[in-house]
């Protein structure tokens, strides 16, 4: 079994972080994976910069810009990760664009993620159908669990589609918007976190978007098994650097 | 084999629809819906009477006779320049705001890069009386004040997209966040040949006019429908794909692409993207594009607002990848020379993204008898500056 199933069969509600690779400095990454797992993180997205992130709001935008400059790339960020399974155990998940998974090669990408003990990918610009008709089989054989997301807006036609072809959770975008765009959760929310979880999916649900602190997290996984906070925490960075990581999960977990 | 698009949007390998879920439900309902609008006889009535009445079309096929007499070849120019608001972009936004009433959106978003595109959609809106957002790259705000003047005055707002290089591209990246968080309620004018299925697809059927044009124009003239060869400029790539649209599967006629060099190919600026680039992702396309190795995307450059874009339509990827198509890149310097020899002989000042198309004729030699169909897509007045500063005027 696949460390992110096991994490799922946990019984708790999980906590996610998503940080980008090579932010603040450019040899963070690790030392800022310790820390979270340290802090009682249950799940990691590394985020792989990239140029164009079009689902992105202005902090992880910002971030990225700021990764590349410091000259992070695909392949230094897996030179990065080679010893990660030696000092943690949470699952780790890639997350990106497809673009910089395509130009190294998509089969080469998940070798490579499969070598260094990336449990799943998700990259929110590779298409369904595209996945299905062309890499599914490859994600298969080298273990690796595919993220999709839905939103306020997918049909449930498509979310039980989604559903059908997900091995692991469901990332469920909170509103229609960018990442970092909006924080807090109004009644529209609630009435489709309630939707959602009627449906009696096989995959269990994981909130991202909208959760920056410890009332957003609860709001997020009254329903949902878990939730993703990206921004809050890139924007905890920025201000206090990478010394006090304990103390914002502190704040989420209270 | 047809060149035009398969039902998912498909050119060949190129196209697609590599989008965030965020999105999907907005193309989606696009994609479900537009052949069947634009199959509608209440649609087409009013779109070809708009095209008639406020664009001005048809829009003359000029035989250049000075042009032809020093190329020795017969030179026909298509007058896109001729159009309300200067140029080939208002056929694609008359199209799209009708489409967008149909399917009951009150709001527009774009993207503009020299502002052409922008002037397109500011200009429907106000004639339909429906809101209008711009985003623009704030480098290109700065340097193309008076278009930017131009779309305010006609009621859009213009927002400045202070990410990434601050240009065409991440003007449309801009546009695109702006979808996701208005998924309902909002259309994304896309003011070219690119983008995710249906875009280029349906940008390409509202400027197919052109070619259709071409057609009975020639016929009137020359005898016949189809020319040996259509000419005309590519950035992203739509004045381009409605020159070419109705001759695709017309293997007789040649079909040649103009690109920007920029201040040459191997000088690091260059919009050349078929020379420089590979297979991959922008703007939810899979097309050619100019990327690191890593699949970054670069940074493109050209005297020329309007071809300064890193990647190029999938209709055209194709059309470079199969062979159907001829790609000839033409250097700023070139382009100048040629915007001003035409100027000087036909008593006409092209646009500097059409200039590329006008120096064609020191890479490529055409038969005396050749007819030669140059699309013009876009008259120079908003370039005069840049004309003025180039030759000191």
């Amino acid at each position: 079994m696949n460390r992110i199933q096991e994490k799922l069969n946990e019984d708790k509600k999980l906590l996610s972080i998503y940080f980008t690779a090579g932010y603040p400095e450019i040899n963070d990454t690790v030392s800022i994976i310790e820390s979270l797992e340290e802090a009682g993180v249950d799940m990691i997205e590394v985020g792989l910069p990239f140029s164009d992130p079009l689902a992105d709001g202005p902090t992880i935008q910002e971030s990225s810009t700021a990764a590349l400059h410091n000259g992070m790339h695909t392949e230094l960020l897996f030179e990065q990760l080679r010893d990660i399974r030696k000092t943690v155990n949470i699952p780790l998940i890639v997350m990106g664009y497809f673009n910089p998974m395509l130009q190294y090669g998509v089969e080469a990408f998940c070798k490579k993620c499969h070598e260094i003990g990336i449990d799943g990918i998700i990259m929110p610009d590779l298409p369904l159908d595209v996945f299905q008709e062309e890499y599914e089989a490859i994600y298969k054989k080298y273990g690796l669990i595919n993220v999709f997301l839905i939103t306020p807006q997918t049909s449930e036609e498509r979310i039980r589609e989604i559903d059908e072809v997900s091995d692991g959770f469901i990332y469920m975008v909170s509103s229609a918007s960018t990442t970092g765009a909006k924080s807090g959760f109004g009644d529209e929310q609630k009435a489709y976190f309630d939707r959602i979880a009627s449906l009696n999916l096989k995959n269990p649900q994981i909130v991202g978007f909208g959760i920056s602190n410890s009332n957003t997290f609860q709001a997020a996984t009254e329903k949902a098994k878990g939730a993703i906070i990206g921004s809050a925490f890139i924007k905890y960075l920025t201000q206090n650097g990478t010394e006090n990581i304990q103390s914002f999960v502190e704040n989420i977990l209270d | 084999m047809s060149y035009h698009a398969n039902e998912k949007g498909y050119y060949g390998e190129f196209g697609g629809a590599f989008i965030p879920e965020m999105l999907y439900p907005n193309c989606e309902e696009l994609r479900q819906n537009y052949l069947k609008i634009m199959a509608e006889p209440s649609f087409t009535e009013e779109f070809h009477q708009l095209l008639k009445d406020y664009v001005g079309r048809p829009t003359p096929l000029y035989f250049a006779e000075r042009l032809s007499e020093k190329y020795q070849t017969k030179i026909y120019l298509k007058r896109e320049d001729l159009c309300h608001t200067g140029a080939h972009k208002v056929n694609n936004t008359i199209g799209q705001i009708l489409m967008a009433k149909k399917l009951g959106k009150n709001r527009i978003i774009a993207e503009t890069g020299a502002g052409q595109h922008g002037v397109a959609t500011a200009t429907v809106c106000a004639l339909m009386g429906i809101e209008c957002v711009v985003y623009m790259g704030e480098i290109d705000i700065a340097r193309q004040a008076p278009n930017v003047a131009r779309m305010k005055m006609l009621g859009a707002e213009v927002r400045a997209a202070k990410s990434g290089s601050r240009t065409l591209k991440d003007a449309t990246n801009e546009a695109i966040r702006d979808w996701i968080n208005n998924p309902v309620d909002t259309h994304y004018i896309i003011g070219s040949v690119v983008g995710p299925h249906p875009y280029p697809d349906m940008v390409a059927r509202f400027q197919s006019v052109i070619s259709e044009e071409i057609k009975w124009q020639l016929k009137e003239k020359e005898g016949r429908e189809n020319p040996d060869y259509v000419v005309a400029c590519v950035g992203g790539g739509s004045n381009a794909a409605g020159a070419y649209f109705h001759y695709l599967d017309e293997p007789k006629v040649g079909i040649i692409a103009v690109e920007a060099a920029g201040k040459g190919i191997d000088t690091g600026e260059s919009a050349a993207t078929s020379a420089l680039g590979k297979v991959g992702i922008i703007h939810g396309s899979k097309t050619l594009l100019m990327q690191t190795q890593d699949g970054q995307i670069t940074e493109p450059y050209s005297i020329s607002a309007g071809l300064d874009y890193p990647g190029v339509g999938p209709m055209h990827a194709h059309l470079f990848r199969s062979g159907r198509g001829e790609f000839i890149s033409i250097t700023d310097d070139e382009a100048m020379t040629a915007g001003l020899e035409v100027s000087q002989l036909e008593g006409i000042i092209p646009a500097i993204e059409t200039s590329h198309a006008f120096a064609i004729f020191d890479y490529k030699k055409f038969e005396k008898e050749d007819v030669v169909v140059i699309n013009l897509s876009g008259r120079g007045d908003k370039d005069l500056q840049t004309y003025i500063d180039y030759f000191k005027l």
